[in-house]
């Protein structure tokens, strides 16, 4: 079947099997491959993406329900101008090992300094407990939300 | 595979009586893993997502009424917190960001597992499901629409439109056992309120029986509430406990949520 939606600002239209995600869809057939795809089950959040603004696990979306709404990627945060804070902290502070949590990270921080902009250590527990990362003990990458949330 | 996509309620009513078969999707959360891992291939999916009148929440005369298409997200507002309190602390337990903001409460009554983790508080807040299909609307109590370990009392035309609970039931609270606090099936969970207006004890476990069970006895019984509760769990052993444990477990569980409600 085919949809169509937005990403990252362009109107797209992709070919799809009706019973596959939208992380399938995102990879697959539109050639995004920030979004990484990993659990498959919305354990390890490598996958997150905005849909229409709400933070959520693109392997658990069915791409047919993305048909008419607006989906951003990892690819769609950095502009003209270069990286996207976020991104620029992740980079400053090596919240990157292997970086295959990377994506979803910053997607789900970016979302998070969006809603609260001087979140606690709490807070980023909280907001980032639904994204695994096996390499870094998340000391940097917490050292990268709260750099990116000085700076914001 | 065929997705089916209905703009308004009565579409899609009309589309579940001509597609029994078509199984409905609201967040996916659940029924995506299945999808993704290949452990089912329904004929058609009936995508709910479209549909408005599923979605939200209001209030009358002290019964609130709860949209199937509400998500946890939702429900952990301020205004449902002050409403349903235990209902609201356990969603916030429920996944991750991520899931919350797409696991609504429909799909946890569809879904009906014995660990959904908005079943024990619905149910000590006297909840009743409100279904329909194009043939009506019926009203049935959340204790007669679970029958079983991911088995509802749903008819193969019907569609849960709503749950409807009674706000501000005295005291309550939600405690879940498990390995950490976040994406976490429920070992036990708890929901347990005490209306001292009326004299009585409810608690609902999860993860404990074939379906969520309610138990209720008089204010008095406080003492042997604990026990009376882990009494009525007849719980398995499996990957994420045994039975011994979980039984223990709940009579903890009951006897720290009394206090914690005692002292409020």
């Amino acid at each position: 079947m085919k949809i169509e939606l937005i990403v990252n600002g362009e109107q797209c239209e992709a070919d799809v099997w009706e019973g596959e995600s939208l992380l399938y869809a995102l990879r697959e057939r539109l050639g995004l491959y920030g979004s990484k795809n990993a659990c498959e089950q919305g354990e390890c959040g490598s996958c997150s993406v905005l849909l229409d603004g709400s933070l959520v696990c693109a392997c658990l979306v069915l791409a047919a329900q993305a048909e008419g709404h607006e989906v951003v990627t990892v690819e769609g945060l950095a502009d003209a101008n270069g990286l996207h804070p976020v991104q620029e902290a992740f980079v400053e502070t090596g919240a990157v090992q292997c970086g295959f949590c990377t994506p979803g990270l910053v997607v789900a921080t970016t979302e998070l300094l969006r809603q609260n902009p001087d979140p606690s250590d709490d807070e980023i527990r909280e907001a980032l407990s639904g994204n695994l990362c096996r390499c870094t003990g998340y000391t940097k990458i917490f050292d990268a939300v709260r750099l990116a949330a000085q700076r914001a | 595979m065929d997705v089916l996509t209905p703009r308004s309620l009565d579409e899609a009513l009309r589309l579940r009586a001509a597609h029994p078969d078509a199984l409905p999707i609201q967040g996916g959360t659940d029924l995506m893993v299945d999808l993704n891992f290949d452990r089912r291939r329904p004929e058609a999916l009936l995508n709910l997502n479209e549909v408005a009148e599923l979605k939200g929440w209001s209030r009358e005369n002290g019964v609130v009424r709860l949209g199937a298409g509400l998500t946890y997200t939702d429900a952990m507002s301020a205004k449902l917190a002050a409403l349903l309190p235990a209902f609201s602390e356990a969603s916030r337990t429920v996944g991750s960001p991520q899931i919350r903001n797409r696991g609504t409460i429909g799909g946890n009554l569809g879904t009906a597992s014995p660990a959904g983790d908005a079943l024990p508080p619905l149910l000590i807040s006297e909840c009743e499901v409100e279904l329909q299909s194009v043939r009506g609307e019926r009203r049935l109590a959340l204790e007669s629409f679970l029958i079983g370990p991911k088995r509802n009392a749903l008819a193969p035309d019907e569609l849960i439109l709503a749950v409807r609970v009674r706000g501000g039931l005295g005291t309550q609270t939600f405690m879940k056992v498990g390995p950490r606090n976040a994406m976490v099936i429920a070992v036990v969970s708890l929901a347990l309120g005490v209306d001292r207006e009326r004299g009585v004890l409810s608690a609902a476990f999860g993860s404990a029986a074939p379906v969520a069970t309610l138990v209720t006895a008089a204010l008095d019984d406080v003492d042997s509430f604990p026990e009376q509760v882990a009494a009525a769990a007849s719980p398995i052993d499996d990957v994420r406990g045994t039975g011994a444990y979980r039984r223990h477990a709940l009579r903890v569980l009951v006897a720290r949520a009394l206090e914690r409600c005692l002292t409020r």
